[in-house]
């Protein structure tokens, strides 16, 4: 194998053949390489793109544009927290000012430990139990101080 | 002993795991024979999480249950307790409510295929396998079932325009997007009662032709992710998909897909075009995705609650359904119920309370208690209704009539310390962040309308025309209802709120 000495070809070449034969398979293959990396690796790009017969500017075009897909690895942890309407109506402004406070980061950073990477989420469909908040998948409703930073010392336990 | 601990992401993200284990621990601690059965919600957010114990009487309902109160329940023998309320069915909230779509979500197991069967699942797949395609067509028109996914569009409509186009291969496309604030239907469904998504789905397919099926759903969703994936493997493993549906000879298939963090793949053919693997721009229409849709074939682009409340049109007959409603809005809605409110959750229920009847008795007001001050109805692009227009009766037409939008029937409550143009501002900076970037009035004029709110709440009152000008531009040269419908709460903002536009504001406070 020509991928021999190079694991993250491997891989790679391992999930473009899982996905043969999907209709539009490029954001399953970038969902596939982002659980399997924690980012879109670069050297992935142009071996998509040769698979799918693309050029790898075309394949850059469609990660960028997707607020998912990250270029470079986040923290350990990824905490998405809810910015839209109804968090707000319950106090999710002051609460992201906190969170952004206590971690000494802003939106899309990584704290200086790695240990967390604070993104904004518009809605995860907890509107009724807000603010509401994403840890690594997780779902956590009724979002305040206490238990947000309850919730940053038990990842960083 | 027979205890039912939801697994809907609401009820998760507020315990439920936890308390599910505890009752399993508890129950062993005491050699109890106890299973627990992860349901839907009923939709009582506020009691979440809302625990049921089967009786003889029916089954009676605890909640909100903290682990800390388990043991204490199991003294009580899941009989007199604080946590009490009595019969689930008898609750208020359950009584007000005419449940169609959600008939079955908190009642069963989700992923029992035999549950959903004894509760009256695949009746109108059923009726609709022994039926020509053109009759299916025609039921869900009688109906009057019009799109849930915020356009309205009669749904029978669409299908009639697909099932004409031609032989080849079509597709089912069910918009599981769900990006607007303030909405959770499409995923409490998904979570509470899969296999009804997937009879939709199939019903649709017979009807227009198609033999293959998507569900695109956002990634925010890895809850309503995992249930529908393992719904698809079951009902594959069972006979429900594949080569012959219910041994029909009649081939349906479902392949779910994630999104990727774009509001605007929520627009049909952004959405389409994601699915195809591009960048989610949204595309001009003609060309209809009715003809044109996935990979250019013709294709039925469904909003969730659409396609879920189809089944129940083909079991009951279209009559039945049509005949709740008012006006031209038929049928139930799913009201969702958030933000500031003292009972949240979904409410389903016959088009045509007002506005009023929902904030006030069934929301029970504010969760603050301080008056209510606005509610932002249809989602980020819907308008900020004031407590003037409260008796706006919850229909299609009549929101219109109003300057707003029913959307998908996100109800955002906000109570007096909400700032208006705060909320118009971050109207704009959400179409900013969102714009798909192909017209120049949503791109650069929501970043115009962000700066424009900042003069004003500088107090440079000479911004507000601008601010109208704006809007204007936004309205008439935007592509979709991102750009297009943007003023919507900017403008109701400014129109129903100018106290909160004013220089004046600062000296009053
Ligand atoms: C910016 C934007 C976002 C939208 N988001 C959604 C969505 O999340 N879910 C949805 O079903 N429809 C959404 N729509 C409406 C769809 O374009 C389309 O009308 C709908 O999927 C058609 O299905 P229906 O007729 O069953 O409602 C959106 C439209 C726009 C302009
Ligand atoms: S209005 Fe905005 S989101 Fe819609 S097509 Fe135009 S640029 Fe894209
Ligand atoms: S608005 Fe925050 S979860 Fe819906």
């Amino acid at each position: 194998m020509a991928h021999d000495q190079d694991p993250i070809a491997a891989r790679v070449a391992e999930i473009l053949a899982a996905h043969q034969g999907l209709e539009g398979p490029l954001l399953p293959i970038l969902h596939a390489l982002q659980a399997a990396f924690g980012h879109v690796p670069q050297e992935a790009l142009p071996l998509i793109a040769k698979n799918l017969n693309l050029s790898r500017a075309e394949v850059h075009g469609v990660m960028s544009f997707y607020h998912d897909f990250r270029a470079a690895p986040a923290g350990r942890h990824v905490l998405k927290l809810c910015r839209a309407e109804a968090c707000q109506a319950m106090g999710a402004e002051k609460l992201a000012a906190h969170a952004r406070t206590s971690l000494g980061i802003e939106w899309h950073e990584t704290t200086r430990d790695g240990a967390v990477t604070l993104e904004p989420v518009f809605c995860l469909g907890l509107c009724a139990c807000a603010p509401a908040a994403l840890m690594d998948g997780k779902v956590v409703g009724r979002v305040d101080e206490a238990r947000f930073d309850a919730l940053v010392a038990e990842v960083r336990a | 002993m027979k205890i039912y601990v939801p697994r809907d992401a609401a009820a998760r993200a507020v315990g439920a795991d936890a308390v599910a284990d505890a009752v399993l621990a508890e129950a062993a601690r005491r050699g109890l024979a106890v299973s627990v059965v992860r349901n839907g919600s009923r939709g009582m957010v506020w009691l979440e999480p809302l625990v049921e114990v089967e009786t003889a009487a029916g089954r009676m309902a605890f909640g909100p249950v903290d682990i800390a109160d388990v043991a204490a329940l199991f003294d009580s023998g899941w009989g007199a307790h604080p946590k009490a309320l009595g019969l689930t069915a008898n609750l208020p909230w359950m009584l007000g409510q005419t449940r169609l779509t959600f008939a079955r979500c908190g009642v069963t197991d989700p992923l029992s295929l035999a549950e959903f069967q004894a509760h009256g699942g695949l009746a109108g797949l059923r009726r609709a396998l022994a039926m020509v395609p053109a009759d299916i067509v025609a039921e869900v028109t009688a109906s009057g079932l019009r799109g849930r996914g915020g356009a309205g569009f009669p749904t029978g409509i669409k299908w009639k325009t697909v099932a004409e186009a031609g032989a080849g291969q079509k597709y089912i496309v069910c918009n599981a997007d769900e990006g607007d604030s303030g909405t959770f239907a499409d995923r409490m469904i998904m979570e509470g009662d899969p296999f009804l998504l997937i009879e939709g789905m199939t019903i649709a397919g017979l009807a227009v032709g198609a033999t293959k099926g998507y569900v695109y759903i956002r990634s925010e969703y890895p809850d309503a992710i995992a249930v529908m994936t393992e719904a698809v493997v079951l009902a594959r493993a069972e006979g429900l998909l594949g080569a012959s549906v219910l041994g029909s000879g009649k081939a349906f298939d479902i392949e779910i897909r994630t999104g990727a963090g774009a509001y605007v793949c929520g627009e049909e053919t952004s959405l389409l075009n994601s699915l195809e693997g591009k960048r989610g721009v949204v595309r001009a229409k003609p060309p209809l995705p009715a003809l044109h849709g996935f990979l250019g074939r013709p294709t039925v682009v469904n909003n969730v609650i659409s396609l879920t409340s189809v089944p129940i049109i083909l079991d009951k007959g279209a009559g039945y359904y049509r005949d709740f409603g008012l006006g031209r809005s038929r049928g139930t809605i799913p009201l969702q119920i958030a933000g500031n409110v003292r009972f949240g959750g979904l409410f389903e229920v016959a088009f045509g309370l007002t506005l009023g009847e929902i904030v006030d008795d069934i929301a029970g007001g504010t969760a603050s208690g301080r008056p209510v001050k606005a509610v932002q109805v249809g989602g980020p692009l819907g308008a900020y209704f004031p407590r003037e227009l409260f008796d706006t009766p919850f229909c299609y037409e009549e929101y219109a009539g109003k300057g707003g939008l029913v959307g998908h029937a996100g109800l955002v409550v906000f109570d007096d310390t909400a700032d208006m143009l705060h909320q118009a501002r971050f109207a704009m900076e959400f179409c900013a962040i969102e714009s798909c970037g192909k017209c120049t009035p949503c791109r650069i004029g929501a970043v115009r309308g962000m700066e424009t709110l900042d003069r004003i709440g500088r107090g440079d009152t000479a911004a507000i025309p601008l601010l109208s000008d704006l809007c204007d531009t936004m309205k008439a040269g935007s592509l979709c209802a991102l750009g297009g419908f943007t003023p919507y709460p900017v403008m109701s903002a400014l129109t129903h709120f100018p106290d909160d536009f004013s220089p004046l504001k600062e000296a009053a406070e």
